[in-house]
């Protein structure tokens, strides 16, 4: 051998990088000695059983065989074969890749190498007490590959790092489980929830968990997971209660985490659990009823399935030659043009072109209830039947927080989620310019219905009751003072 | 990404390709090294080429080098409508303007909750605390000390693709499938830290959690934890950067990237699993009949065309041309790859190129003689299990639109007969 073994086993070691042998591959060379089979084997017969199951996994996995006859086949990159030359084998890498996969013995100087000084070899370590142990540890990868045999867990001790102490692990184990497990004591009601929500959560996530702009939308969302825009949140979509305390308390308020006291993140769950009407205002969250609230999205999910349908059905041999007659392109990603570019913002540019709408409806709405330009008067504005008293109109403008996430109102709206709303009062429903309405929405304009006092009334009270098949992802006002707050507001924007 | 779809924006009056304009230096080096005629002065006259006279910047001039400046356009790229702001958010390796397998780890893209948090060597400390004999605290030289191992490995986002469920939108392979990246690491064997720390037999689960603001968590089933994950602490050869989870990540190959947590602070071994919000309410599949999987954790097989493409057109003209693309599988390794000119109506075998490793890119090449004819490519991956990449109309038939994560279908450029690549869906 070489005067510098341990550099020579470095060389191979590269050259093991380079050649891309994967893996276990130095595991494998290392394992070239027989000795080094028995110590393995002889562990894995005192291996705990109660890691059968992962040997299993771990066995089924297919992958290990194909790696290295494509290694063995794949043409030797330049570097490498400058590498070898330098390195005491006298066989080209790939060779010696493919022979040491069989198993060969350790006949091959550069396989040698690699187990007696690769990077994870026992070779470092010869003279220490542990050195079987580590024989055995730095074997698990081939044998469980190949054999899937794991080594004796109980039996290695690197003797590194420390204990850790009980106030070092209760400060960072803050995680909780669906069955409660790890909650500290503590509770919280929904109206100090409220308090604690829209001082420190609403400013992202809207009062009523709406959301402000593309942050999470926490609350509404109902029967929405069929649609074709679904709305997932912790009332629609999420399937544990915990989830929500978890994160809260880990995470929250966004760039101020771990910063919420336990009190303040059960009042502020038991009132997300109220606005997404789960619960009733007096509702008191506590460690100790935290497990009996169920959200209502908990059967909808299921184990990950593919394995018995999608891969089977993808894993048949695919037409090669005259597989179709005719191609047709069906959708361009120009036609949308949303792709960044370094010029200007595409959200800018696409919000400018969008035109801020609606007039003619606004100024037919005007021309028939009063004069143009001039005040409203503090009543009832004419015929519409809605009011415009200014204090109505600013408890509307409350209220539209809900409806924000998804809707503009005033000077330089567009069209978001929902169609902007300016002149939406005296409108024929689904006109607004630009927006693609469902259905629904469409024909109930069609039928000669005008949104007015009575129509949005109905509609705001209960968005898919009053019309089913819409796609306003929105549970409905709650009361009428609410909507009439609401109409009084919608109908100041012409 | 954020767990929205993203589509119905306004079209636009911006004319076809604008961004084209981006790879304006390569097509003007291709003119001129195709220029006849009068002799070259970049060959001729020395007063051109001042590299040949001058002296260059000696060494030192950049203790950590970075590309020549000439490269500056190739960087990650965000898209900024996609997500609320910039700290939770994510960007995009531009992997039309990579070759090889190996992203350099400037490059990688990044996926941040809570931003990329800043942890001092001295400062770092990883906890192994439940169903274990003895809870034990690591500091960055005790794991150092550990045996390591070197594994090529593609991290993906289950996000990758995911703005395209809807249909083509996004005019680009960086961001319509840059959320990959694939580097070697460096780093321990998840199994020796549990097995110093002795995992109980009632241990199933596994708790990884981050350090960072967001404080990442994912549950993993202990079978993979025993099996190939590494503690790594290396990304091709360096320490991880940053915004990679500077000073240690965990390493989970073939699975979705949002289970290799960042920032890595502590392990904690349960007996079941916790459903923390990114198993729950993000990284699971909802599917056209309101139900949703979880736990969808392998990537499955997927392969792009990263030349031509949209940021990447054909400059040249008619004549031999050299396409290329990248493919991988959660599942193993890419023996294969098809690629069609024509829409799909017939296949070539691709040339494949470099190392082949389990659960790491593979690189494939096809070159042909291009006539000028306007094209519609495809790449089509076939994995070690006899996995073959579905096209997209296969995926939604058992996805529906609306399940984000997971899209692997096959991915379609239509290259018009100037060389401009555009992203399209096909019959």
């Amino acid at each position: 051998m070489s005067k510098f073994p341990n550099q020579l086993a470095i060389v191979a070691v590269a050259t093991t990088a380079l050649v891309g042998l994967s893996v276990g591959l130095s595991e494998r060379a290392k394992h070239g000695s027989a000795a080094h089979d028995d110590e393995v084997h002889a562990a894995a017969d005192d291996a705990a059983m109660s890691h059968e199951a992962s040997v299993e996994e771990v066995a089924e996995a297919p992958a290990e065989e194909p790696v290295t006859e494509e290694v063995a086949e794949a043409p030797v990159e330049e570097p490498v074969t400058e590498e070898v030359a330098e390195a005491p084998a006298e066989e080209p890498v790939t060779e010696e890749v493919a022979e040491t996969t069989a198993e060969a013995p350790a006949e091959q100087p550069a396989s040698d190498d690699v187990a007696q000084a690769g990077d994870d070899g026992p070779g470092q370590f010869d003279g220490g007490t542990s050195v079987p142990a580590l024989f055995v540890g730095a074997a698990w990868a081939q044998e469980a590959a190949s054999e899937g045999v794991i080594g004796d867990l109980a039996g290695i001790s690197f003797g590194l790092g420390r204990d850790a102490l009980p106030e070092e692990v209760a400060a960072w184990d803050i995680d909780i489980r669906p069955d409660g497990v790890g909650l500290p004591a503590g509770s919280g009601d929904v109206w100090t929830g409220e308090e604690v929500f829209i001082e420190k959560c609403s400013v992202c996530h809207g009062d009523f968990g709406e959301a402000v702009g593309r942050w999470p939308v926490l609350a509404g969302g109902w029967d929405s997971l069929t649609h074709e825009d679904p709305v997932k949140t912790i009332g629609s979509y999420w399937p544990y209660l915990s989830t929500v305390w978890d994160y809260v308390y880990r995470a929250m308020p966004y760039g101020e985490a771990q910063s919420l006291t336990p009190d303040e993140v059960y009042a502020i769950t038991a009132y997300l659990l109220y606005v997404n009407n789960l619960v009733d205002d007096d509702f008191e969250l506590s460690d100790e009823n935290f497990a009996e609230v169920d959200l209502p999205n908990e059967g909808g999910f299921y184990l990950d399935d593919r394995a018995e349908g999608e891969i089977p059905a993808f894993s048949a041999e695919p037409c090669m030659e005259n597989c179709k007659d005719s191609v047709e392109i069906t959708m361009r990603a120009t036609v949308l043009d949303v792709t960044p570019d370094d010029e200007e913002a595409t959200v800018t540019e696409a919000a400018a072109e969008t035109p801020a709408t609606d007039e003619a409806p606004a100024e037919e709405t005007a021309a028939e209830d009063a004069p143009a330009d001039e005040a409203p008067a503090e009543e009832v504005a004419g015929d519409s039947g809605i009011s415009t008293d200014p204090d109505l109109i600013a408890a509307g403008e409350g209220v539209f927080r809900q409806c924000r996430a998804c809707h503009q109102v005033g000077e330089g709206a567009v069209n978001r989620v929902g169609p902007v709303l300016n002149g939406i009062v005296g409108s024929t429903p689904g006109t607004v310019e630009g927006f693609r309405y469902s259905g629904a929405m469409t024909e109930f304009g069609e039928a000669g219905n005008v949104w007015n006092a009575e129509t949005l009334a109905g509609y705001l009270a209960d968005p898919r009751g009053y019309m089913p098949g819409n796609k306003m992802s929105f549970a409905g006002l709650r009361s009428d003072e609410d909507i009439a707050a609401m109409l009084a507001y919608l109908a100041s924007f012409e | 990404m954020d767990d929205t779809k993203f589509k119905g924006m306004k079209p636009s009056r911006r004319q076809f390709l604008t961004g084209a304009a981006a790879v304006g230096t390569a097509s003007v080096a291709a003119t001129v090294a195709k220029a006849q005629g009068a002799p070259d002065p970049l060959i001729t006259d020395i007063g051109q080429q001042p590299w040949s006279q001058y002296l260059g910047p000696g060494v030192d001039v950049a203790p950590y080098g970075m590309p020549i400046k000439f490269e500056n356009h190739v960087r990650r790229t965000s898209v900024e409508w996609l997500t609320a702001d910039t700290v939770s958010s994510i960007n995009f390796t531009p992997l039309h303007e990579l070759d090889g397998i190996i992203t350099p780890n400037g490059l990688c893209f990044e996926r941040h909750h809570g931003g990329a948090a800043e942890i001092a060597p001295a400062d770092y400390r990883l906890m192994i605390n439940g169903l274990v004999n003895r809870e034990l605290v690591f500091t960055l030289e005790d794991l150092m000390r550990f045996p390591r191992e070197n594994h090529v490995y593609f991290l993906e986002c289950a996000a990758n693709t995911g703005m395209e469920w809807a249909g083509a939108q996004l005019n680009g392979c960086q961001f319509t499938h840059g959320m990959i990246h694939n580097v070697m690491y460096t780093g321990i064997p998840l199994k020796l830290l549990l097995a110093e720390a002795g995992l109980q037999d009632s241990g199933k689960w596994l708790l990884a959690e981050g350090a960072d603001a967001s404080g990442m968590t994912r549950s993993i089933p202990i079978e993979k934890a025993l099996d190939d994950c590494l503690v790594a602490f290396k990304m091709n050869g360096e320490m991880l950067r940053q915004e990679q989870g500077y000073p240690v990540r965990l390493v989970v190959p073939g699975w979705e990237g949002n289970m290799w947590v960042k920032w890595l602070r502590r392990l904690e071994i349960g007996d079941e699993p916790w459903h923390h919000r990114e198993e729950t309410s993000k990284y699971t599949d909802l599917l056209e009949d309101g139900q949703a999987r979880r736990f969808t954790w392998e990537m499955d097989a997927k392969s792009v065309i990263t030349n031509p493409s949209p940021q990447a057109p054909i400059t040249h003209g008619p004549g031999y041309t050299v396409l290329t693309g990248v493919a991988w599988s959660g599942r193993g390794t890419i023996p294969r790859v098809d690629v069609t000119l024509d829409g799909g109506k017939n296949w070539h075998q691709a040339r494949m190129s470099g190392p082949s490793m389990a659960k790491s890119m593979h690189r494939f090449y096809f070159e042909f003689e291009w006539d000028g004819r306007p094209l519609l490519l495809q790449s089509r991956a076939h994995d070690s299990t006899g996995y073959v990449q579905p096209t997209k109309a296969q995926l939604r038939e058992w996805r529906g639109d609306n399940s984000i994560y997971h899209n692997n279908g096959i991915q379609t450029w239509y290259v018009n007969e100037q060389g401009e690549a555009e992203n399209v869906e096909i019959s």
